[in-house]
C-alpha cells in the first residue's frame, strides 16, 4: 500500500523488471523517453520543474531576507512569553523528555516480547533511527542556522540526552510495570504544565507560538481521545436513545467547519454559562472547542474499528462469563483501538493543521506570529511575509510529513489493510 | 454479572420472570429514561442560562433583526448597505457556493491528474506529481490561504501594470480578471432550444449506432460521431441565429476593467489554497482507488486483448469510481466546509457576514446559529448526495 512498484503502473508499458537495475542512458530511455507521448511531457515538464527549483532555490539562498526569522525565532517558538521566564520552558522540556523517553523504552522491549514470542526475527538495520528521525532532526538543523547563541542549542542536546537516557532506563523497566510507566507519563505532562503555569509562572494567555500550537494539538487529543471513545461506545450501544444521541452528536460536530464553533465558543460561549459563572479564559474556550470537535472524529474512527471486529469475538467473551463492561475494555476495545491507530494518528495530523484556525479567537499561535512579525519597526512596509510564511509552511509541513510517514509505518507493521 | 447471561431468558416465559429490578427489559427501560433526563436537564440548563443572560444584557431575543439593514456593503458585489441583513447573509450563502462549486470541479480535475499521474511510468512525471502532493496536504490550509493573499496577490502590480495572458485574463493588486460567457438577450433562448435539439439527436444517433453494432457487431463509434453532430446542429444553428453567444473579454478601461469576470483577490486566494490543498487529497484518493482494484483484473483484460486504454476505461477505472466516491465525496464536503476559513482575509462568505453584523451590534447568539445552520445544511445537503450517488454505483456491482 505504502510503496509505489512501478511494475504496477496503469500504462501500456509493462516495465520488465531488469535483474541488476538499468544504468546511464539505458534507464534514461526507459523512465523518460520510452514512447513518444512520455517523451513529449518529459520535455514540457522538465524545463517548468527545472525552472520552479531555479526560482525557489534562488529565493531561499539569494534574494530572501532571512535576518527576520533571525531576529525573531524565540518569538515564533514561544510568542509573548516573557523572556526571563524561559528557564520555565526548559523545565519543562526536561521533565517531557524524560517521560517520552521512558515511554518509548517501555514500548520498544514490549515489542521486542511481543516479537520473541511470535517467533519473529527481531532486528532493526542501525541506520533505522536515522531514517525515521530525518525530518525533525532536518528541522531542528534548518533552525540551527538562525539560533544567535548557542545556549538553546546545547539545552536541546542535554534535552536529547536525557530522553536518551530515560529511553536505556525504561528499556530495563519490566513489563509487568508498564502501568506505572503510563501513570508517570501522565504525571510528567501535568508537572510539564506546573513548571510553566505554577509558582507565579507565566499564564497560558501571554502563551504564543509553536508552544500554543504543540499545547493545543497534545491537550486536545488527551482529552479527545477518551471523550471519543465514549462516543463511539454510545453510537454502537443498542440502547436507541444513547444510540441516536451519539448519532446526533458526531453528526453536529463534523458538519461544522471548525472556524464556524471557534467563533461560536468565542462569541456565544459565555451567553450559555450562569451570570455568576466566571467566563473560562480563551485558551481555555478554544480547547473545550478543539475537543468537542477532535471527540467527533476519533469517535467516527474508533466506531470503524469497532465495527470490523468479527462478532465472535464479542459472543466468546460473553460465553467466558465476563460482564458486559468487562467484555468491552478487555476483549472489544483494545483490538479496536489497535486497528485503528494509523486513522488515529491521521486525525492528530489533522488537529497540528487545524490548531492555525485558534487565531479566529485572537491568540497568537505559529502562523499569527508569522502574520505580525513582518508588521514591526525594522521591517515594517519591506514585505517580508513570504519569508515568515514559508518559514512556518515548513514547521507544519515536517510535523505532518513526519507524522504521516510514521503512521505508514505503523500500518504496515500492524498489517491493517492487508489481507 | 448476570445481565448479560439473562438476554437470553425468553420473554414469554412468565413464571420464571426475574425482579424487576433485575429484568433486563425495565433496565433498559430506566437506562434510556435516565440518559434522555440528563441530556434533557443539561440542555434545559444551557438554554436557561442563554435566555437568562440575554435579559439581564437587555439583549433581543427573536429572529426580528433581520430585517434591519446591514449598514456596510459588501465587498465584491452590488449589495447596498441598506438592505436587510437576511439578505446581506443570503448573499454569503451564495458566496459559499461561489466558491465551492467551480473549486469542487477544478480539485477534481487537479486531483485526478496528478493521481494518475503518481502511476505514470515516466519517472519525472511520477516524481512531479508525488511532490505536488507530499507538499501540499502537509500544510494547513490556512497557511496557503494567507500566503497566496499576502505575499502574492497583494504584491501582483498595480491596474496599469496588469500582468496579462495574451488578451484573455487580466492579473493585478485588484484581482484576476478572466473571459466571460456573454449572452445576447434576443436569441439566446432560442439558441438553448437548439443545443437542447442537438443533444437530443446526439443521443439518438448514440441509440442508433448501439442497437446497429448489437446487430451486426460492427464498431458503433456512438462517442465520436455524437459529439460531431452535437457539435455541428450547434455550429450552425450559432451562425444561423447571428452568434448568440460569445466570449467577451476583460479590457483596462480607464481606472476600471471593462467586460470579464472578476474575481476579487479575497475570493481567488481562497479559491487557489482550497484548490490545491484539496487535490493533494484527491490524488492519494485516485491513486489509492486505482491499486486497490484488484491485479487480477488487469491482466485478464490484458489476457482478453484489450488495450491500455480499453484496460483503463472499461475495467479499471469504473472499479476504482467505485471505491473512490465515499472519499472523494468527504474532501468535496472538507472543501466546502473549508470555505469558512475566508473569514480570515475578510472574503464575504457567511460566516464573515455573520461576524460583520455582530461587530456591528447585532445579536450573536442568533446570527451565529443561522451561520451555522447554513453551513450545516450544506454538509448535510452535499453528505446525502454522496451517499446517493455511493448506493448507485454500489448497487451497480451485482
Amino acid at each position: 500500500m505504502t510503496t509505489t512498484d512501478p511494475a504496477t503502473k496503469t500504462s501500456d508499458q509493462v516495465a520488465t523488471p531488469p535483474s541488476g537495475g538499468p544504468t546511464g542512458m539505458v534507464w534514461v530511455r526507459e523512465n523518460l523517453f520510452p514512447d513518444v507521448w512520455n517523451s513529449l511531457l518529459t520535455l514540457t515538464l522538465g524545463p517548468l520543474l527545472a525552472w520552479g527549483v531555479y526560482a525557489l532555490g534562488r529565493f531561499l539562498f539569494v534574494t530572501g531576507r532571512w535576518e527576520i526569522i533571525t531576529v525573531n525565532l524565540t518569538t515564533l517558538m514561544v510568542g509573548r512569553f516573557p523572556r526571563d521566564q524561559l528557564f520555565r520552558l526548559w523545565i519543562a522540556i526536561a521533565i517531557l523528555a524524560v517521560v517520552i523517553g521512558l515511554a518509548i523504552g517501555v514500548a520498544n522491549s514490549v515489542a521486542r516480547a511481543a516479537a520473541i514470542e511470535s517467533g519473529d526475527d527481531y532486528h532493526r538495520p542501525w541506520h533505522e533511527p536515522i531514517r525515521r528521525f530525518g525530518p525533525p532532526v532536518t528541522l531542528l538543523i534548518v533552525m540551527g542556522v538562525f539560533v544567535r547563541t548557542a545556549t538553546p542549542l546545547l539545552l536541546l542536546a542535554a534535552a536529547v540526552a536525557l530522553a536518551a537516557v530515560a529511553y536505556r532506563l525504561g528499556r530495563m523497566i519490566p513489563i509487568r510495570r508498564r502501568g506505572q510507566v503510563n501513570l508517570a507519563v501522565i504525571l510528567g505532562v501535568i508537572c510539564a504544565q506546573l513548571a510553566i503555569t505554577g509558582f507565579d509562572g507565566v499564564p497560558r494567555s501571554v502563551w504564543g507560538g509553536l508552544l500554543l500550537t504543540l499545547y493545543f494539538t497534545v491537550g486536545a487529543l488527551l482529552f479527545a481521545f477518551p471523550l471519543g471513545v465514549a462516543v463511539a461506545l454510545g453510537r454502537r450501544s443498542s440502547l436507541p436513545v444513547v444510540r441516536g444521541t451519539c448519532m446526533v452528536y458526531i453528526e453536529f460536530f463534523r458538519g461544522m467547519p471548525l472556524v464556524v464553533l471557534l467563533f461560536t465558543g468565542w462569541l456565544v460561549l459565555p451567553f450559555f454559562l450562569p451570570p455568576q459563572f466566571p467566563t473560562p479564559d480563551i485558551v481555555t474556550r478554544a480547547m473545550i472547542i478543539l475537543v468537542l470537535f477532535t471527540s467527533a472524529y476519533v469517535a467516527e474512527i474508533v466506531r470503524g474499528g469497532l465495527q470490523g471486529l468479527p462478532r465472535g469475538q464479542r459472543e466468546a467473551a460473553q460465553a467466558l462469563g465476563l460482564s458486559p463492561w468487562k467484555q468491552t475494555r478487555l476483549i472489544i476495545l483494545p483490538q479496536a483501538l489497535r486497528s485503528v491507530i494509523p486513522a488515529l494518528v491521521g486525525q492528530a495530523i489533522s488537529l497540528f493543521k487545524d490548531t492555525t484556525l485558534v487565531l479566529a479567537v485572537g491568540l497568537t499561535e505559529l502562523l499569527q506570529v508569522a502574520r505580525i512579525i513582518p508588521g514591526q519597526e525594522d521591517f515594517r512596509g519591506q514585505g517580508l511575509f513570504a519569508e515568515t510564511l514559508i518559514f512556518v509552511s515548513l514547521i507544519y509541513w515536517v510535523g505532518s510529513y513526519w507524522m504521516s510517514r510514521e503512521s505508514q509505518r505503523l500500518e504496515a507493521k500492524l498489517g491493517v489493510g492487508e489481507r | 454479572m448476570s445481565a448479560s447471561t439473562e438476554t437470553e431468558t425468553s420473554p414469554s416465559d412468565r413464571s420464571h420472570r426475574p425482579p424487576f429490578w433485575r429484568d433486563v427489559r425495565i433496565i433498559r427501560i430506566a437506562l434510556q429514561v435516565g440518559f434522555l433526563l440528563a441530556v434533557g436537564a443539561l440542555l434545559f440548563w444551557l438554554f436557561d442560562n442563554l435566555t437568562v443572560n440575554l435579559r439581564v444584557l437587555g439583549i433581543r431575543r427573536d429572529f426580528g433583526f433581520l430585517d434591519q439593514p446591514t449598514g456596510v456593503p459588501i465587498l465584491g458585489s452590488d449589495f447596498r448597505a441598506q438592505s436587510p441583513i437576511r439578505d446581506a447573509l443570503l448573499v454569503g450563502l451564495y458566496n459559499i457556493l461561489r466558491v465551492a462549486v467551480p473549486g469542487i470541479l477544478t480539485a477534481l480535475v487537479i486531483g485526478t491528474l496528478v493521481g494518475v499521474g503518481r502511476l505514470s511510468t515516466n519517472w519525472l512525471v511520477r516524481r512531479a506529481a508525488g511532490i505536488y502532493v507530499e507538499v501540499l496536504r502537509n500544510v494547513p490550509p490556512l497557511v496557503m490561504l494567507i500566503f497566496f493573499y499576502i505575499a502574492v496577490l497583494q504584491q501582483l502590480p498595480a491596474q496599469a501594470d496588469s500582468i496579462t495572458a495574451g488578451p484573455f485574463a487580466l492579473l493585478n493588486v485588484r484581482g484576476v480578471y478572466l473571459p466571460s460567457i456573454q449572452l445576447s438577450a434576443g436569441p439566446a433562448p432560442v439558441f438553448f432550444g437548439v443545443l437542447g435539439l442537438a443533444l437530443v439527436a446526439a443521443i439518438v444517433l448514440g441509440v442508433l449506432r448501439t442497437r446497429r453494432f448489437d446487430a451486426t457487431g460492427q464498431p458503433h463509434r456512438r462517442v465520436p460521431l455524437g459529439v460531431l453532430l452535437f457539435l455541428g446542429i450547434a455550429t450552425l444553428g450559432w451562425l444561423a441565429l447571428g452568434r448568440p453567444l460569445g466570449l467577451e473579454l476583460p479590457v483596462i478601461a480607464g481606472r476600471g476593467v471593462d467586460g470579464g469576470y472578476r474575481m476579487i483577490p479575497e475570493q481567488a486566494a481562497v479559491f487557489i489554497a482550497l484548490v490545491l490543498y484539496t487535490s493533494s487529497f484527491i490524488a492519494e484518493i485516485v491513486r489509492g482507488s486505482i491499486q486497490a482494484v484488484a491485479k487480477g483484473q488487469t491482466e485478464a483484460s490484458s489476457a482478453l486483448g484489450l488495450s491500455g486504454f480499453q484496460r483503463l476505461r472499461f475495467v479499471v477505472l469504473p472499479q476504482a469510481l467505485r471505491i473512490a466516491t465515499p472519499s472523494a465525496g468527504n474532501e468535496f464536503l472538507n472543501l466546502t466546509k473549508n470555505v469558512s476559513l475566508g473569514v480570515f482575509v475578510a472574503y464575504p462568505e457567511l460566516l464573515r457576514i455573520g461576524r460583520q453584523a455582530v461587530g456591528n451590534g447585532f445579536p450573536a447568539p442568533q446570527l451565529l446559529f443561522i451561520v451555522s445552520a447554513g453551513y450545516l445544511a450544506l454538509s448535510l445537503a452535499i453528505s446525502l448526495v454522496t451517499n446517493l450517488a455511493n448506493r448507485r454505483l454500489q448497487l451497480a456491482e451485482r
